[in-house]
């Protein structure tokens, strides 16, 4: 009965392009990974550079002009990352001709944005009482847990992107000393792989 | 349970509705125009009908000063649905033996 099972197919597809923001673009994880791994790098040089051991002596991060400029680097990071999102879906979705404001989209990035508002929002509460070598750990942890909320919204791959971030943040936490490292680890290397993986498989 | 081929649904756009009403609790108007690619009148026409047999419910707001009409699937609509759904399995079940 071709017409009962295209029938079907249909009701399917639609429940899906209306529940779920499918404009995300593998390539704007690969960049946004590669924007992080940048930005660890000049971090680290901030932090680090007249004293290169790296390791666990904390007390060399602390002049606040360091603190404050590696803040500035994170921030940027994250508004570049967000911007090559937004044009790039932009151009995804004038493709499959569904409007970036569709609810699904809104559903997916109200999902995403409050924990990571609050995250942010906490890391400054936490720099405030000089505690920011949890920066880190708090960032990659809200950032998880935003994703692992999306997840409803959009393709379920993003699930295990979710589950590593947490994870990563979750070592941060026991070893803020490694904190740059991880946070290196989950905003560069997990964007970039997670990236490529979603490109071949859906936008190639 | 056979399920039921139901006449509402027998339009391509209004069984279109109702499964994007299934999938998410509430849509608005123009949410629905983009996604179905239909005109004003020829949706308003759709919905109305499915109203008519009370499977959908009308929500009217303000955002801002901006009208906003959404719509949800009644539990007898979603009812309805699952019939539908049921029969059209059925059917598909039925031809492969």
């Amino acid at each position: 009965m071709r017409k009962a099972q295209d029938e079907l197919a249909e009701i399917k597809s639609i429940m899906e392009r209306s529940s779920r923001f499918l404009s995300l673009s593998g390539l704007s994880g690969i960049l946004a990974g590669v924007y992080a791994l940048i930005g660890s790098g000049i971090a680290y040089s901030l932090i680090y550079y007249p004293n290169p051991p790296y390791g666990k002596d904390l007390s060399l991060t602390n002049p606040e002009y360091v603190i404050s400029n590696v803040m500035i680097t994170g921030l940027s990071v994250l508004l570049l990352s967000v911007f090559t999102a937004w044009l790039l879906s932009r151009k995804k979705s004038k493709k499959t001709k569904v409007s970036l404001w569709a609810p699904a989209s809104r559903r997916f990035m109200r999902a995403l944005f409050i924990p990571v508002i609050m995250g942010g929002l906490l890391c400054i509460g936490l720099y405030a009482q000089g505690q920011e070598h949890l920066v880190a750990a708090i960032t990659l942890i809200f950032y998880g847990l935003g994703l692992f909320n999306a997840s409803n919204f959009t393709l379920n791959e993003i699930k295990y992107l979710s589950y590593c971030q947490l994870i990563l943040g979750l070592i941060a936490t026991f070893s803020p000393e490694y904190g740059l490292v991880l946070w290196a680890m989950g905003f560069g290397v997990l964007h970039i792989i997670y990236g490529a993986i979603m490109y071949v498989k859906y936008d190639g | 349970m056979k399920g039921k081929y139901d006449k509402a649904f027998e339009n391509v756009i209004r069984l279109r509705i109702m499964s994007i009403l299934m999938a998410n609790e509430e849509f608005d108007f123009n949410s629905f125009k983009e996604l179905l690619d239909v005109t004003d009148g020829n949706l308003a026409t759709h919905l109305k009908q499915l109203e008519k047999n009370e499977f959908i419910e009308v929500k009217k707001s303000f955002v801002g000063r901006k009208p906003l009409t959404t719509y949800a699937a009644t539990e007898e609509g979603k009812k309805a649905f699952q019939f539908h759904l049921t029969f059209l399995e059925n059917l598909i079940k039925e031809n492969k033996s």
